[in-house]
């Protein structure tokens, strides 16, 4: 079980899993316990929050589930999609950043992913053009990242990691960094372009509001080292919108989050 | 696209202070560089100083006129030379700091002897090069030793200042290694190269002369600088002004040169070439 194992091709069609964390650990070169143990099955198609307070470990269990990085022990298993070649094309991450290349067009960042993996130009083309479509930036395709406000840029992020087709979304706190008029509008794109590609996302963020609002499952992480406290199903009509958002049902689900997350805040023994 | 070209740099943008601002900062040094040719003008001609001690401007600007044919000549030589020089910089400069950031065990084997090489003044190195070289390949060799150096160091840093979550990203979707440098590390350094060059265009030219001239007394050569060094020789010294004018304007030619390069590289995106407003 111990053993060292990287990213590994786990059979996880049987369960219907996307992603599946089986005992993982990670330490630091400098010997800090960052993560784990940790166990965590995502299904095919779910929205999964990781929620937690900063340095809780779940920027570096997603970064382990991309493969960015290796796990110290434990077993990361990620789905395998029919007829795909590499296991990276079939994960999509939006960092915390946009991460775009300042010195090209809104539509090379966005073409990035299919010209590193060869793709044939006119197949890349209609992706692109698909995927700017789907965020709202077909305006902007020759447009610079500079010219672009922090909301439109994150889009950009977006349709990068929408323009594989990936079967996993993995995004960093990739809102955090944006006003809040702007994060609603986008946290709305991302419900119903979940609604409609069924993509499996797996979310991290520090926001209950933002957790709760999003996804099926909450899982909450207590950190050093980084652990599951708690679990939450969020049930409520779907679609989801506006109305949710002002709704008793969603303040009680944020009352009781935020209640398993408080034990995490330094200062108060847990 | 249409809808986006407004924002960036509008000339006009920058209110009617700052153009009279850019018309004193043009017009201030001329007016320097006039009342400085005055002066020397009035001075030469009230001391009554004779030409093969101190030439007046106008003295040199007529040897300039004069002398046109064997100048022009020289000058081309020095351009050459100079342009040569560069090129292998530039291009020594940057494979190098590919070689370097491609393997770790030769940048460790390698890097020092760049230091070396370019700490160790080149006036001294001329000389030996012209014992074992060809004339003209010393000269280039010593353009060459001078310039390569910014170039190199610059465009390591560039390599080395790539944007983590690009690396990990290009690492995500299986880059290659070719692909990781096209794609990311040279666009990322691209800034940087560039600053590299346009220090390393100034040098080339310092090291066309300092060669020339190591070479004037060994016998051949016809650049600007053995032009000094021989008008020298024969006390002409108004020729001797004449020449190192032309030098001053190649210099300032080539950094104007390399200067609006880099603007027009990075126009679009870059900081450094963005209006301030931005």
């Amino acid at each position: 079980m111990a053993e060292p194992a990287a990213l590994s091709e786990v059979d996880t069609s049987t369960a219907g899993l996307a992603v599946s964390l089986r005992g993982v650990t990670k330490i630091y070169d400098s010997g800090v316990m960052a993560l784990g143990p940790l166990d965590i099955d995502v299904r095919k198609g779910e929205f999964v929050s990781l929620l937690g307070p900063s340095g809780c470990g779940k920027s570096t269990a997603l970064r382990l589930i991309a493969g960015l990085n290796a796990p110290t022990s434990g077993s990361v298993g990620i789905s395998k999609p029919a007829g795909q070649a590499r296991p990276g094309h079939s994960i999509g991450f939006v960092f915390q950043e946009p991460t775009l290349m300042p010195w090209t067009s809104v539509r090379e960042n966005v073409r990035l992913p299919l010209k590193l993996a060869q793709a044939p130009a006119t197949e890349a083309s209609a992706r692109i053009a698909e995927a700017l479509m789907q965020m709202g930036l077909t305006e902007f395709a020759d447009a610079f990242p500079r010219e672009l406000s922090g909301g439109m840029k994150m889009r950009v992020s977006l349709a990068r990691a929408l323009v594989t087709d990936p079967d996993i979304l993995l995004m960093d706190e990739p809102f955090a960094a944006l006003d809040e008029i702007t994060r609603f509008r986008l946290n709305n794109d991302l419900l119903s372009l979940w609604r409609n590609l069924r993509k499996t996302v797996i979310f991290v963020t520090h926001s209950v509001f933002e957790s709760v609002y999003l996804s099926q499952r909450v899982i909450v992480m207590t950190s050093r080292p980084g652990r599951i406290s708690a679990e939450f199903r969020i049930d409520t009509t779907e679609p989801r919108g506006e109305d949710f958002r002002t709704s008793a049902d969603y303040a009680g689900y944020c009352r009781k989050v935020s209640n398993a997350l408080a034990p995490s805040y330094p200062g108060k023994p847990g | 696209m249409s809808s986006l070209q407004t924002p960036p740099l509008s000339a006009g943008q920058g209110a009617p202070e700052s153009s009279a601002v850019r018309l004193v900062r043009i017009l201030l040094p001329v007016i320097v560089l006039a009342a400085d040719v005055a002066m020397w003008e009035l001075v030469v001609r009230v001391n009554e100083i004779p030409p093969y001690v101190l030439p007046g401007p106008g003295a040199v600007f007529e040897t300039l006129v004069n002398d046109w044919p064997v100048l022009s000549q020289s000058l081309l030589v020095t351009l050459l030379t100079t342009l040569e020089g560069f090129a292998a910089a530039a291009f020594g400069g940057v494979a190098l700091a590919l070689l370097f950031n491609q393997s770790k065990w030769l940048e460790y084997s390698l890097f020092p002897y760049a230091v070396i090489l370019q700490v160790t003044p080149v006036i001294a190195i001329a000389p030996l090069l012209l014992i074992y070289l060809p004339q003209q390949t010393a000269v280039i060799v010593c353009a060459w030793i001078v310039g390569f150096f910014p170039v190199l160091s610059n465009t390591t840093l560039g390599l080395n200042s790539v944007d983590r979550n690009l690396a990990g990203l290009f690492r995500l979707y299986g880059a290659s290694r070719m692909q990781t440098l096209r794609y990311l590390k040279l666009p990322s350094a691209l800034p940087f190269i560039l600053g590299g060059l346009r220090i390393a265009g100034g040098l080339s030219l310092i090291g066309a002369v300092v060669a020339e001239i190591a070479a004037g007394s060994a016998g051949a050569g016809s650049g600007l600088a053995y032009r000094i060094a021989e008008s020298g020789y024969r006390l002409n010294i108004a020729r001797m002004f004449a020449a190192l004018l032309l030098l001053s304007a190649a210099g300032i030619v080539i950094y104007v040169l390399l200067a609006l390069t880099s603007h027009l590289v990075l126009r679009r995106w870059h900081e450094s070439a963005l209006g301030k407003e931005n």
